[in-house]
Parts: structure tokens; sequence; C-alpha cells
């Protein structure tokens, strides 16, 4: 109920949205659905989607349930992006294929850990709020990563500057004849992990126990600093592992102008399922329907792309305010 | 290197660093008042676009940059008012509500602008120009400082009246009691959310204005999502200034100064990747942090919802 009801306020409030623009919402819905789910061409695009989703989604459960706000997930995903993208075409050539992908993935994580290193290290020693520090260090990965493609990690036959491209044979193999690629086993594998991390591990209580009360944490003799290195660490390495499977999986190559920006989108979801690492599974698919459905949407009833973030953010909205009345529901039963 | 010194590459920077750094400064200085009260606005970004839109879309509907600019501030602080109301009356999370407004102001705006005009991009007449007489005629930093809209001598006026507002008058003291010990304040008599609320608003306006300013004067017309993480900046500044609003106006300087230095080299002929100027600032910025970083003394309170009673 507390998960319906918000979705269900967001979609007929911005499906009023659509009334007054003189759309109608039923048909927009209809085929957002129709072409986003249950047409076999478009769940496999929708399925795909998720994989990048899911992985920077069960990165920001990690620094969420630990209190560190990491929203700096877009440089840490186009860095390890342009990384996975020079590197790979190289090491296919002189290694097996099966040590150049792994060994691309693991670049992917480092490098995005790596990009969460300034930030980490402004928190746990001088106790700078990592809003900023992860927002700045996203502006500035996100132009480092333009310029890497322009200059050092440049394709010099293409007009457009981009890397080499990954010949398709060499990517993440597709699934049983789909066109999914194989990318979304390694993300429902980290939301397991990450899932088991957080609620059965020793070092999951830690994070937990800093995220609700830092101070409680010290006294506890827990070394908070290393524990914000460690959140850091995971959240961004998977946002950086993200962009290395959307890489191998889907691109093939990264163009200097690629930015997806996914970080300010995700955020949302992994708080619309409450931080539950199980739970962004349901939402990053709602989502990634949405993505899809709506590109065909936009082009078939005429509604743009531009409706999605409306729809998310008042998705937010509600889901706060459901949560409040909940709150004041119960605490006036209590009393 | 001669080029980079000539009469017309310099005043070409000078001005295009000011037209870049007002919606920054304007927004910074609102994200400080906001900051100060205890709410940290993430909404910024959703405001200033809402205040492009409307100040767009007033000009172009009658004509006028003034009611432009009302328009712009009048958007900015709807956008405000909910943030106010759900942050600040009920209390709920500022990040999430934040992220929510911004996008809720991104999809909304870029449909609107979507239904009444497709996809074409009509311009709006070029703004109006007060030149400063006299002044405007000095060589080279005349026409950079003194040939501006309206506008941009005001946000300047704004860094002196905020900074007096926040020295030397209650409300200013208000303000800091609200972020600091918010449970004080009330115990003072003064109304938290009263306070919160008006500092949120003030955001609202100030955000819109320079969400205004961007699309009729710098741009001169409407994109989707147009001010382009300008309020993210503005948080940045906000939280760098540490509640100075000289400091919001030299780091908007700052910013402004390596927006427009890509324009103005490529004017001098020098082509590189616009990405590396646009580095400089923030990577400035955090090396600054990592030398000279202690705390970087926000309010204590911030972020955090005053509840009357509760602990």
């Amino acid at each position: 109920m507390r998960v319906l009801l918000p979705v269900l306020l967001a979609l007929f409030l911005s499906g009023a949205v659509l009334l007054v623009l003189g759309k109608n919402p039923v048909a927009y819905y209809d085929d957002v659905l129709t072409r986003g789910l249950f047409n076999w061409g478009g769940l496999q695009a929708t399925i795909t989607r998720m994989s990048p989703l899911l992985l920077i989604a069960a990165g920001l459960v990690v620094s969420f349930q630990a209190g560190i706000w990491n929203l700096g997930i877009d440089g840490q995903f186009l860095l390890a992006a342009v990384a996975t993208a020079a590197l790979t075409p190289v090491l296919v050539g002189i290694m097996p294929w099966g040590i150049a992908i792994s060994v691309s993935l693991i670049v992917a994580f480092v490098v995005g850990a790596a990009w969460s290193v300034i930030p980490a290290f402004l928190k746990a020693n001088y106790g700078i709020n990592e809003i900023i520090t992860s927002l700045m260090s996203s502006f500035l990965g996100t132009s480092l990563a333009s310029v890497l493609v322009k200059i050092p990690f440049r394709d010099p036959t293409t007009s457009v500057p981009q890397t080499l491209v990954l010949p398709v044979a060499d990517r993440l193999p597709r699934l049983f004849g789909s066109t999914i690629h194989s990318g979304i086993l390694i993300a429902i594998a980290a939301v397991l992990l990450v899932h088991v991390l957080m609620t059965r591990t020793a070092f999951g209580l830690k994070l937990r126990i800093v995220g609700a009360n830092p101070r409680a944490g010290a006294h506890a003799g827990l070394n908070v600093a290393k524990l914000t290195f460690a959140t850091f660490a995971l959240s961004a390495g998977l946002a950086g592992l993200a962009g290395g499977v959307e890489i191998l999986g889907v691109q093939g190559t990264m163009r200097a102008d690629w930015n997806p920006a996914y970080g300010l989108l995700v955020v949302p979801l992994v708080f619309l399922a409450r931080f539950h690492a199980v739970g962004i599974i349901g939402f990053t698919l709602f989502f990634a329907v949405l993505m899809i459905g709506g590109e065909s949407a936009s082009r078939r009833v005429g509604v743009p792309q531009y409706f999605v973030p409306l729809l998310v953010g008042m998705l937010l909205l509600f889901l706060a305010l459901v949560d409040f009345l909940d709150h004041r529901r119960r605490r006036l039963m209590k009393a | 290197m001669s080029a980079l010194l000539t009469e017309a590459f310099l005043s070409t920077l000078i001005f295009g660093a000011v037209t870049a750094a007002v919606p920054l400064l304007l927004a910074g200085l609102g994200e400080q008042i906001s900051e100060k009260a205890g709410i940290l606005n993430i909404g910024i970004e959703g405001m200033m676009l809402a205040g492009a839109y409307g100040g767009f879309f007033a000009a172009y509907a009658w004509n006028s940059f003034s009611l432009g600019f009302v328009a712009g501030a009048i958007a900015g602080m709807v956008v405000a008012s909910l943030m106010a109301i759900f942050c600040v009356r009920l209390s709920l999370n500022q990040i999430v509500v934040g992220i929510a407004l911004t996008l809720c102001a991104e999809g909304l705006t870029a449909l609107l602008h979507f239904f009444q005009f497709s996809r074409t991009y009509p311009r709006l007449a070029k703004a109006p120009v007060l030149a400063i007489p006299g002044l405007d005629s000095i060589p080279i930093i005349g026409p950079g400082l003194f040939r501006h809209n309206a506008l941009v001598y005001l946000a300047l006026l704004l860094v002196a009246v905020v900074a007096w507002l926040f020295r030397n008058t209650y409300v200013g003291l208000n303000l800091e009691a609200a972020g600091s010990k918010p449970a004080a304040l009330d115990a003072a008599g003064i109304d938290v959310v009263a306070t919160r609320t008006g500092a949120v608003l003030t955001t609202g306006i100030l955000a819109g204005l320079g969400g205004a300013y961007t699309a009729e004067v710098g741009a001169g017309l409407f994109l989707p999502y147009m001010t382009n993480g300008s309020g993210f900046i503005a948080i940045v500044l906000a939280m760098l200034a540490r509640g100075k609003p000289l400091w919001v106006l030299l780091g908007a300087l700052l910013f402004g100064v390596s927006l427009s230095l890509t324009t103005a080299l490529q004017v001098a002929g020098i082509n590189i990747p616009t990405d590396v100027v646009q580095m400089l600032p923030f990577a400035m910025v955090i090396l600054v942090l990592v030398i000279f970083g202690r705390d970087s003394m926000l309010p204590p309170a911030l972020g955090l919802p005053y509840v009357r009673g509760e602990r």
C-alpha cells in the first residue's frame, strides 16, 4: 500500500497534466506498457536498460544505508566507461577473451572507486559535506571523460571523437538468442551480493550503524573514517562497473558527448525502494519500461520524453508525502 | 600570444564572464540564505528552470523584459513554496524533495515549451542594455563591465544588501539561529517555520531571477534543461562561501571567467576543447579543499527538519 499509493497518485496527476495539454493519458500509458513490457522487442530493450540502472542503484543502496550521499555517480560512471572503452579493444588482441573482459570490468570498478577517493578523503578527514564534493567531482569527471575521449584515446580514423570500436563478437555475450546481454546477470548478482552484505554480515551492520548515527558508531569503537572510504569505494565502484557493462554490452565504443546522466534519475528509485537492495529490482523495471516505452510513445502519441522526469519527480513527492501521513497516523494511534 | 591581449578579446572575455556569472551569483546568494536558515535546497536547479521558462514565456508573450523577470521570480517562488510546504511545514527529507522538484520542473517546463512551440525555439529581441555613462567608455573594461542589463547591477547591489542583512539585522540573526539552533530561536519566541519559509521563498525568487536572466539575456531563448547544472554549481558556491555573500560573488566570477574563456579563445582563433576549460574551476576548488580543507563550517542544523518538542 505504501508503495502502490504513491505510484497511482503520480500516474493520476501526471495523467491529468497530459489531459490539460490535450493528450490522451490512457493512450499514452497504454502505449508505454505495450511497447516497453508486453512486446518482445520492447521487453528486451527494457531488460537491457536495467543492467546499468541496477548496478548504480545497488551502489547507492550501500552508500545511502551508510548515510553517505554519493551524488557523484555520473562522473564515476563515465570515467569508468572511458577506461573500459579504451582498454578492451587493446586487451582482446593480446589475451584470451574471457580474461580480457574480466580485467576490463575490474578496471571499470577500480576507476569508478578511484574517482571517489577525494570526496571520501575530504569527508573522512575534514568532515566536509560529501554532497558538494561528490557533485563537484562528478562535474569534473564528466568533463575529464570527454577530454580523454577527444585527445588521448581518440580513434584517429573517425570524424566524430570516439574511442576504438570493440567488435560485436567481442562484446558481452547475448542471452539465449535474445538481444539482452549478459550484463544483466552481473547486475542481479551485484544486487543480491549487496543485499547479503548489508543484511547478513558484520560489515553491513557496521555501515548501517554509522549511517544511523555516526557518533554512536565512533563511540562503539568503529573506525568511521575507514568505513567512509569503504562505502564510497563500493558505491562508486558499482557505478563504474555500470559504465563498463554499458560499454561492453551495448555501446562498444565511447563517444565524447555520450552522457546518459543516469545518476540523478537512479537516486529517486533508491529512495522509492526505501534503500532496500532487492526492492530496487521492481522499481528499476518500472523505470526502464517508462524510458523504453516512453521513447516509442513519444513518436506515436506525440508526448516527448520530457514526461518521464515529471512522472518520476511526482512519484518521489507522493512517496515522501504518503510516508509522512503514515508516520503521523501511527504516532496518533500510539498516543 | 599577442592575439590574446587584443582589446576585443579581453572585453569579450570580461563581458561573457559577467553574463555567465550573474545567474550563478543570484542562485548562489539564494542558496546561501536557505542554508543559513538550515534548509539544504537541492531543488534550486528546478527553481532556476522554472524561472527560465516563466521569464522567457512572459517576455515573449508580452514583449517586455521586466515583466519576464517578474514572471521568472514568481515561477521560482512557486517551486520554492512547494519546497517550503514539504520540507519546512511537513518536515520531509530535503534531499528527496529537492531532487523531486528539480525533476518535476525539468519535465514540466520542457513539456510546456514543447506543446507551445513544438521543436522550434523562437528567439527574443536583444535584451535592453543600461550603459553606465562615463564608465562605459573606458577601454576594455568599459564594454566588458558597464554595458549590461540592469539586472546585473541589481545583482551586484544585492551582494551588499545580503551581507548587510546577515551582519546587521535581526532578520540575519534569526536566519542564523534557525540554521544553528532552531530550538533556541523557538524559545526566544520567534517562529522557526515562518523564518525558514521566508528563507526558502527568497531563494526561489532569486533562483527564478537567475533562471530568467539565463533565458532572456544570456541565451535569448528557452531550451529544455537549459540551466544545465547551474543550480548545483550554485549549491557548491554557497557551501564554499561559508555564509559570506562576497565569496559567492568571487566564486561566481571564477566560474563565469572559465565558462566565457572558451568562447573568447575561439574568438581569438585558439581551439581547445571546451571541457578542459570547464574543468578548471572545479579542479581548483577541489585542490583548495584538499590543501586547506578543514571544517567547511556549515550550519549545524542544516538539512534537519525542526519539529517543536522533538529532540
